[in-house]
């Protein structure tokens, strides 16, 4: 019989813990795949994030490291100096990475730190209790926008991917959506391809991803799904927004 | 042995590299910029990496992110800006990783001012971040006994798996003093660390660096561990000189520069007819009581000197159990005591005694 699918080696096989309808589990799949497709499974070492992904070593089939709360590219990049042979990535949430760890990011991003950060964006705080993020949308309701987010109070959504592309030392930046199985397809297609980068020694690289969030948005999970298209993704479209200049390609 | 003139903030980082440190993580503060400044330039001459980060915050997760990958790493910085990193030595302290933080300290507390203080004992030796922790912490008092101190900071952190504070104040870092270096080869044989997350290729299991344990009761029994941890350092790591302590009946008690004061002052009160003599405690945590005892037959009185408003005076008076009266003098706002202050105070304590 021939096998047309089965479980990664990239995951080990814990159940995983997160709600009904939340894309985290594809996530994590089409990243422990693209570690095993390139061969380099062994030879990685991953950073944690503070949020609903918090137990991510428990998933990942490699060495992991649990970073404080946004504070996962600092480690990355103290883990890629002592060993630079070896794959590094991070894993962060939007809360972890585009509030309490902008600097930390921007900073990584700066320094063309040759590590991945797979940056999951859901608009919204998970673990924490459904409170606004730094890409809340306008008018969304959260656990701290009771009304829906309102600019005058709240400021605007911060698009994480294009801030980044203006950074010289962002290698690869791109964001992708895992909604339906067209975008999973390509999402998976950027991953590796920022993983590549790395392993090239262009810089650094980072892919949102835009993932759903049905327990705090409180929505059904295929609600869940039409919402982020529908919504989200007209304020965070989907692309390549910088990628390796030609000469440094073929350096 | 030859002798160099070296500044105390170089020494620090000379130690660093003889003791096998071969990563440096920081951000620029006064007074102790001359130490990154020296490894910047020192690190790359023997293979390592030198990397000025963002902030404070950034600096002390690199040395996180380095140490779970194996390396001898180590952070300096001085009051605020150890303040600011007070939140990743929790997080090395509950993930068990070695390190080695340098704090030259200045006044405060908020942005004080840049003269020498003592002011951070407590953050020091108490904890400093959130959580059921401790640090070894060192408190040299020359520059060649920072240069020694390193070597050992270094061999403490692995052999407990925890962050160690070496802990200078600004006098200390920019004083100037013939040293002799401790011996270098170039290589060292360092222990190993399979703990480490280098990648599970060789292994085949996994390493996970982490602090986080949801159950109550998980986390209670990581925190006993870590209990009995502190308690092998309490049995086997206490350090402390003495001068003139055996025939002292007051007896002066102070660290770091402090201490060069309080010798000098002793030195005075004996020639008045004061039969003064100095604990110098070395480790401030684990804090050495075994001196306190043992001058406890002749003394009359114990007086602590500090660049602080009293902050080592408790754990004087947990280790001196009540049996002696426990005296205190001390400057704060980076005021250093003169020996003529100390001399004056003493007597002043001497004669009501």
């Amino acid at each position: 019989m021939r096998v047309l699918f089965e479980r990664t080696r990239g995951l080990t096989s814990k159940p995983f813990h997160y709600c009904p309808g939340c894309t985290h589990g594809i996530i994590h799949r089409l990243v422990a795949e693209v570690l095993v497709e390139l061969d380099v499974l062994e030879k990685t070492v991953g950073v944690c994030p503070v949020g609903c992904a918090v137990f991510a070593y428990d998933y990942f089939n490699c060495d992991m490291i649990e970073a404080a709360h946004g504070r996962a590219p600092a480690v990355a990049t103290g883990v890629k100096r002592v060993l630079p042979d070896r794959v590094v990535f991070t894993y962060q949430g939007d809360g972890d990475l585009a509030a309490i760890g902008t600097a930390e990011i921007v900073h990584a991003a700066a320094r063309g730190e040759k590590i991945t950060t797979i940056f999951v964006n859901n608009a919204i705080y998970g673990m924490t209790g459904g409170q606004m993020a730094p890409t809340t949308l306008l008018g969304q309701k959260t656990t701290t926008t009771p009304f829906g987010r309102r600019a005058e109070e709240a400021g605007y959504p911060l698009r994480v991917a294009e801030m980044l592309a203006t950074i010289e030392g962002a290698a690869y930046v791109a964001r992708v959506a895992v909604n339906s199985p067209k975008n999973v397809i390509q999402a998976k297609r950027v991953i590796r391809r920022a993983f590549e980068v790395q392993l090239a020694g262009l810089g650094f690289s980072l892919v949102e991803v835009l993932s759903t969030c049905p327990t705090n948005w409180g929505m059904s999970p295929p609600e869940a799904l039409r919402w982020l298209e529908e919504k989200m993704i007209p304020v965070y479209p989907l692309g390549e927004f910088k990628v390796p200049r030609k000469e440094e390609k073929h350096a | 042995m030859p002798r160099v003139l070296m500044k105390g903030n170089e020494a620090f980082g000379e130690g660093a590299i003889r003791a096998g440190c071969r990563y440096f993580f920081g951000y620029p503060i006064t007074p102790q910029s001359e130490l990154p400044h020296y490894l910047a330039r020192r690190l790359p001459e023997v293979g390592g990496v030198y990397l000025q980060a963002e902030s404070e915050v950034a600096a002390i997760n690199m040395v996180y992110g380095a140490a779970a990958a194996g390396a001898r790493v180590m952070t300096s910085s001085s009051s605020p800006g150890i303040s600011l990193m007070q939140e990743g030595i929790s997080y090395l302290a509950g993930a068990e990783l070695p390190c080695v933080i340098v704090n030259v300290m200045r006044g405060g507390p908020g942005l004080g001012n840049i003269a020498p203080a003592q002011s951070d004992y407590f953050q020091a030796v108490k904890g400093g971040g959130h959580g059921d922790y401790r640090l070894l912490c060192l408190a040299p008092s020359s520059v060649q006994e920072i240069l020694d101190l390193m070597g050992l900071a270094f061999d403490l952190a692995d052999k407990y798996r925890n962050p160690v504070m070496v802990l200078g104040d600004g006098i200390l870092g920019q004083m100037m003093e013939p040293v002799e270096l401790p011996p270098y080869s170039g290589e060292l044989k360092l222990p190993p660390k399979p703990w480490a997350t280098t990648g599970t290729a060789g292994r085949g299991t996994r390493n996970i660096i982490n602090s986080l344990y949801i159950e109550p009761e998980e986390l209670e029994e990581v925190n006993l561990r870590l209990k009995a941890k502190y308690r092998r350092m309490e049995e086997e790591e206490k350090r402390w000189e003495t001068y003139l302590l055996e025939e002292a009946e007051l007896v002066l008690v102070a660290f770091g520069t402090m201490a060069r004061v309080a010798r000098a002052a002793v030195e005075r009160l004996r020639e008045e007819g004061i039969a003064a003599g100095l604990i110098r405690p070395i480790t401030l945590y684990p804090f050495p009581d075994a001196p306190f005892h043992a001058a406890f037959s002749r003394a009359r009185a114990f007086l602590v000197v500090e660049m602080n408003l009293g902050q080592m005076v408790e754990d004087v008076r947990l280790a001196v159990e009540g049996r002696c009266p426990v005296h205190f003098y001390g400057r704060t706002g980076g005021v250093v005591p003169t020996v003529a202050e100390v001399v004056s105070f003493a007597k002043e304590v001497w004669h009501k005694s």
